[in-house]
């Protein structure tokens, strides 16, 4: 429900050229955490435009191509971005918290962590 | 005189069914990259695989003790496929499994682990509708679930039932080998490793635990060990009827 | 009393109508629920398992969609092989066809390990696999037998139904090859790597097909009150008897093959002597039931022409083809791969053994969600379109009908003496 009216709040705005919501009246903005280290692979702007399309190449160069150690994996999303999860039955540190503060907001659906893990290396011990 | 070519894996026929389609696919499929061969060598890890390098498996099976599944722990343990909480035996993984093959004429019996046999012509990849299943340009046979759509036709057609399907969903997979509910999954003749420059965990395991049969290597490189060692002693493939070309050989049956 | 055969759609109203739609749109909704448990809970919850990964589902989606291809006969025999007599039918058989082939795919997709992504499956195709030519061939069927449909209800279009006709025909033909040969290019299993599954399951298609359109017309005729004739269902039945035995010959021929080859000796001594279900299913369903009864009720003098009785072995052949379907798809994987020709093999993964499977509720609710589908297109387009003959009455079918029984042993003294 809560995404239906994130949505439609959004469609509003955009179609009133109104400024975006402040708090107070509605959904919160989405306020996903800072990363570890100072600066992430691109600058944060271009990282909340286009991080979908540089998985998505690097996914394939990945599989495909056996390319790996390139600045856009995922591995690498989840080892600066995991922060406690938000799950009361979970204690390691993933990235469901960080991705779902953006994701909720935009109603859109992520379908990375069916197979990858969203757990750190170090929340869990490391295994590589 | 006409002299036919009685290779099973003549590859002129491979040429036939898939040279018009080739094209298409090309430009189809333009996350898969082709490029042109390089100098055998090392490679960088920000550079694609070529095929100038063909990775493959040697098994021993003199040297493989029935009963001994050193190997198939390794794998568990390296790609974190066990006991699946709900999923029945027969619907859990197996991506490497230990075989008891006798001749009931003679009463010779050996024993061997099998699994993917990372086919040239892999019937996976073949029926495979979305191009999910695929060879590498080094020989490594891989699922991309990105694209899986779960239709299980690959299962369908391996000769080895060497893949498995995901049928609950998982939790606590390693970094290195994603695995999910709905898709197909199989030996990646660890692929992350072998990006990496090492061998795989299967091996690996077979040599510190074991009795050292499985060898690792580019079968390409007539220097490699591997190499050398198919060139001295019988190997076979199984099934080889087939015409498969598989990369895994095996000695001793 | 109507001069002539008019195209028209149901008109039935009230709970003669919405009480038997009411039916159909439970099982969908049943059906739909069993497709959500699965899609949410994984395979886990169905007998389908990593031998034998093709389960009920599949039997009943490849049933459907061989049927599909089968129950456009009758407007190719009125189109491609000019039989002016089945003209008025003609457009109720591609509505049966689409409406099967729907049911089938709906199936087939949502028992998909990911149907969320079968917009992957659209946009990523590899060439060289018979899923995706099948794809093709699926969507390509729809449009083409959807524009035949169109051409042959369209006045304007009329003179142009007979060149969509025959590309219906030939495509179906491509598309009931691209199904058996699902079976058929698989390499390493005893069941299938054959070329005789493509047209084996042309003739199945036949069959199938038929049985399932002729129970649609009696269903609606008997349904809606409206007069059929004996000279459509006693064409039906000579088709009939055609078909399952062309079935039966293929079956045949599939066996003696197999048998002759010694390699393919235990595959089957497995089907046809020792495989408990599997063997069973193939004696009393796929040859007892499928072949054997609807052949000797069809043809014998004491039951070929009661109109119940051919509707009987009508089912019987559904019946027959589904048991047909499951020893071809689920027996064929439980015989286990041949690892080591010649060699006794063992494993902890059933290497060496027959693979267990046991059908569970979801899939066959989903499986007849298929039919459910089917029948639900089948009832909506006749009630909304015209494509229901009004009557199937011999006087305008026959055209032997109004001729005395003197002038009719004149034609058949004239036909001698030719």
């Amino acid at each position: 429900m809560t995404r239906l009216t994130g949505v439609l709040l959004v469609c509003v705005g955009l179609a009133l050229g109104a400024v975006p919501a402040v708090a107070g009246d509605g959904v919160p903005l989405p306020m996903p955490a800072r990363g570890t280290g100072d600066q992430c692979v691109e600058p944060t702007e271009t990282m909340r435009r286009n991080h979908m399309e540089y998985l998505l190449h690097q996914r394939d160069d990945t599989v495909h191509g056996g390319i790996r150690g390139t600045k856009y994996a995922l591995k690498d999303c989840v080892e600066c971005h995991a922060t406690p999860d938000p799950r009361p039955e979970v204690t390691a540190h993933t990235l469901y918290g960080f991705c779902r503060e953006c994701h909720d907001y935009a109603a859109v659906s992520i379908d990375c962590f069916g197979c990858h893990t969203p757990e750190s290396t170090a929340s869990e011990g490391g295994a590589e | 005189m006409t002299r036919y070519n009685d290779r099973p894996d003549d590859p002129d026929r491979r040429r036939l069914l898939g040279g018009a389609l080739a094209v298409a696919a090309t430009a189809i499929a333009p996350g898969i990259l082709l490029v042109a061969p390089r100098a055998a060598g090392a490679r960088m890890p920000t550079e694609p695989v070529t095929d100038a390098v063909r990775w493959g498996l040697l098994i021993d099976t003199t040297k493989c003790e029935a009963g001994c599944d050193h190997c198939v722990a390794a794998c568990q343990t390296e790609h974190g496929w066990t006991d699946e909480p709900l999923s029945r035996p027969d619907q859990d993984a197996q991506w490497i499994r230990k075989v008891e093959v006798r001749d009931p004429r003679t009463g010779y019996a050996f024993s061997l682990p099998m699994m993917c046999q990372h086919c040239e012509y892999p019937p996976c990849a073949d029926v495979c509708p979305t191009g999910a299943s695929f060879k590498r340009a080094d020989g490594i046979v891989l699922v991309d679930k990105h694209i899986c759509i779960g239709c299980r036709y690959c299962m369908v057609a391996c000769p080895y039932k060497a893949r498995s399907f995901v049928h609950e969903d998982i939790e606590g997979q390693k970094a290195y080998s994603p695995r999910g509910k709905g898709t197909v999954e199989s030996c990646t003749l660890c692929v992350h490793r072998v990006d990496a420059g090492r061998v795989p965990a299967c091996v690996e395991a077979c040599a510190a635990r074991a009795g050292d049969a499985m060898l690792f290597g580019d079968l390409n490189d007539p220097e490699s060990a591997i190499a050398k060692r198919i060139s001295q002693i019988a190997t076979t493939r199984i099934r080889a009827d087939l015409g498969l070309h598989q990369g895994v050989l095996y000695h001793g049956f | 009393m109507s001069k002539r055969i008019n195209l028209d759609h149901l008109g039935l109203q009230g709970i003669s109508f919405y009480g038997p739609l009411a039916w159909i749109g439970l099982l969908i909704l049943v059906g739909l629920g069993c497709a959500y448990t699965m899609e949410h809970s994984g395979h886990v919850i169905t007998g389908m398992n990593n031998q034998v990964m093709w389960g009920t589902p599949h039997v009943f989606a490849v049933f459907l969609i061989v049927a599909a291809s089968g129950a456009l006969n009758v407007a190719s025999i009125s189109s491609v092989f000019g039989k002016q007599m089945y003209k008025p039918l003609a457009p109720l058989s591609t509505v049966v066809s689409a409406a099967l082939l729907v049911g089938g795919l709906a199936v087939l997709v949502l028992d998909l390990g990911r149907p969320d992504r079968l917009t992957v499956a659209m946009t990523h195709y590899n060439f060289k696999s018979i899923f995706a030519w099948n794809i093709y061939l699926y969507i390509g069927f729809l449009l083409i037998i959807l524009t035949y449909l169109w051409m042959m209800m369209e006045r304007r279009m009329q003179p142009h139904a007979h060149g969509a006709g025959i590309v219906a025909f030939l495509w179906r033909l491509a598309l009931t090859t691209g199904t058996g040969s699902i079976f058929g290019f698989v390499i390493a299993r005893q069941a299938y790597d054959a070329a005789i599954m493509a047209p084996m399951f042309i003739v199945f298609s036949f069959a199938y097909g038929l049985a399932a359109f002729n129970l649609v017309i009696m269903g609606l005729y008997n349904w809606t009150g409206r007069e059929l004739g004996s000279f459509v269902t006693y064409r039906f039945r000579s088709m009939l008897r055609l078909f399952v035995g062309g079935s039966a010959y293929f079956t045949v021929i599939y066996h003696l093959t197999n048998l002759y080859a010694p390699e393919h000796a235990a595959w089957e001594r497995f089907i046809l002597l020792d495989g408990g279900i599997y063997t069973a299913l193939f004696w009393l369903g796929q040859v007892g039931i499928g072949y054997v009864a609807p052949l000797l009720l069809l043809f014998h003098p004491g039951t070929r022409d009661s109109f119940s009785v051919i509707a009987g072995a009508s089912v019987l052949i559904l019946l027959g083809g589904m048991a047909q379907m499951y020893v071809t798809i689920i027996g064929g994987q439980a015989f286990p791969l041949l690892l080591f020709p010649g060699m006794e093999v063992s494993s902890g993964f059933a290497d060496g053994v027959v693979a267990s499977y046991v059908p569970s509720m979801w899939e066959v609710g989903l499986g007849l969600l298929g039919f459910a589908i089917a029948l639900l297109i089948i009832v909506l387009s006749a009630k909304t379109l015209r494509v229901v003959p009004d009557n199937l009455s011999n006087r305008f079918l026959d055209p032997d009908h109004d001729k005395t029984q003197a002038e009719l042993a004149e034609e058949r003294a004239l036909a001698q003496s030719a």
